[in-house]
């Protein structure tokens, strides 16, 4: 099935790419790493290419996966209202929501918060794990690249930390809290999470994954 | 510039949406899937003008639950009073939390209003072909998609008090319907914005025979960024 859709569509031209939203048309820009090219027409970012390689985005998925398993295994905040001491994690938030009746918003926070970008860091060892060290492509890379892609909206690691910065507020006059190891790893997790993404150039990617051989 | 830009699309190319990659349909061919990442491509996105709408109006109609019913009720020592997301930033702004308090109000009522004004505003332009604007236009969806997220700030905050206060007879905070209701409004703001394809606002705009575009700017192919 796979094989008779693919061959129902070729590759156009590789010296041609098109706006992603206007879709004007253009030669393909050679771009020297740090620079960009901008659409004329709509101003859309064409192509960009960084300065890092796979090795820093690599280096970053590493450093995140073990800043998020932290982050999921102490407790965020301790809270402690005359002499009776309280710990909370980001995963006893969830459960209560879902003890208290709100399945629904216990569901979007923990695929918001903790699946999507779980799978995200996983899905991006997964593709660039085999294409650093042996140059070849791990079986389905495409569409497990493709995922990650899809799924990179709904991780939202910094808008939860904001979140943390806003409860802790307005703790802070209902009790004396005390930051949690998770705090600290939640805030490390936001920086490797966003460096990462301004690192990976998703074109090499496709290209590289296109040259490698399964 | 002589003649007007030419888009993917009249030249018979489909962009993947996925992987960016130029693709060109075979004869005979009516859905397929991009050659290199299996995406499935299109010309524009299917329905696009008609499920945006219906995302838009859901949100709209969600959204007077999610303001009016409670977020969350704290009790403090048996006594509390729900609080609804407005009377939240209230609260902040009592206790003199004035940056805090912008920063709520700006994501949680601030920016999904403009959401929902933003998109109704470019369907009507896309459905009215106008011609006002594009390039302005486009960086408004582009605006809109991005910064859709950081609505969740509001749900998380639940979500952290839930988990942490929960001292039996001295406070207690327990969620509410109106959270469920505004975590409903942010996520299908977010697939209204992902539904909405930008390239109509540009469709309108092709130039009829003999006519200049004056849309195109004079500086070459592409702008180079440092
Ligand atoms: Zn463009």
């Amino acid at each position: 099935m796979m094989e008779s859709c693919a061959g129902e569509y070729a590759v156009a031209e590789y010296a041609l790419v098109a706006c992603h939203d206007c879709d004007l048309l253009f030669r393909k820009p050679r771009l020297r790493p740090g620079q960009k090219a901008r659409c004329p027409r709509c101003g859309a970012v064409l192509f960009q290419r960084k300065r890092s390689g796979m090795d820093q985005s690599l280096a970053l998925a590493c450093t995140s996966l073990v800043l998020f398993i932290l982050a999921n295994a102490y407790p965020l905040l301790r809270m402690n209202i005359a002499g009776r001491v309280q710990e909370g994690s980001l995963l006893t938030g969830i459960e209560e929501l879902y003890s208290q009746g709100y399945w629904e918003i216990s569901v979007l926070v923990f695929v918001v918060t903790f699946l999507a970008p779980l799978a995200k860091m996983l899905c991006l060892f997964y593709v660039l794990l085999p294409l650093w060290l042996f140059g070849r492509r791990a079986p389905k890379a495409e569409r497990v690249f493709r995922w990650m892609e899809q799924l990179s909206p709904w991780a939202m690691t910094e808008v939860f930390m904001l979140g943390i910065l806003v409860a802790v507020v307005k703790l802070a006059d209902l009790a004396a809290l005390t930051p949690g190891i998770a705090l600290y790893s939640f805030a490390g997790l936001m920086v490797t999470m966003a460096a990462g993404d301004a690192m990976l150039d998703d074109h090499e990617v496709w290209e590289r994954l296109e040259a490698a051989d399964g | 510039m002589a003649k007007h830009a030419i888009t993917a699309a009249e030249a018979g190319y489909l962009l993947c949406h996925c992987c960016h990659l130029l693709c060109r349909p075979q004869p005979g061919s009516i859905h397929s899937r991009c050659p290199r990442c299996g995406a499935v491509l299109h010309r524009r996105k299917p329905n696009s003008l008609a499920r945006t709408w219906a995302l838009t109006l859901t949100a709209y109609i969600l959204y007077i639950p999610a303001n009016l019913l409670p977020i969350m009720t704290v009790t403090m020592s048996g006594r509390g009073e729900p609080d609804t997301i407005l009377s939240g930033v209230k609260e902040l702004i009592v206790g003199g939390m004035w940056p805090l308090a912008l920063l709520v109000f700006f994501a949680s009522i601030t920016v999904p209003v403009l959401k929902l004004l933003a998109l109704t505003f470019l369907l009507l332009s896309v459905r009215f072909g106008s011609h006002w604007r594009p390039w302005e236009r486009t960086v408004l969806y582009r605006l809109t998609e991005s910064i859709g997220r950081w609505s969740m700030i509001d749900v998380f905050v639940i979500t952290i008090l839930v988990a942490v206060v929960e001292l039996g007879t001295l406070a207690t905070i327990e969620a509410g319907a109106g959270a469920v209701a505004f975590g409903g409004v942010v996520v299908v703001t977010m697939f209204a914005a992902m539904s909405f394809d930008p390239r109509l606002i540009w469709d309108c705009m092709a130039p009829k025979d003999g006519e200049v575009s004056s849309h195109s700017r004079p500086e070459g192919a592409y702008r180079m960024q440092r």
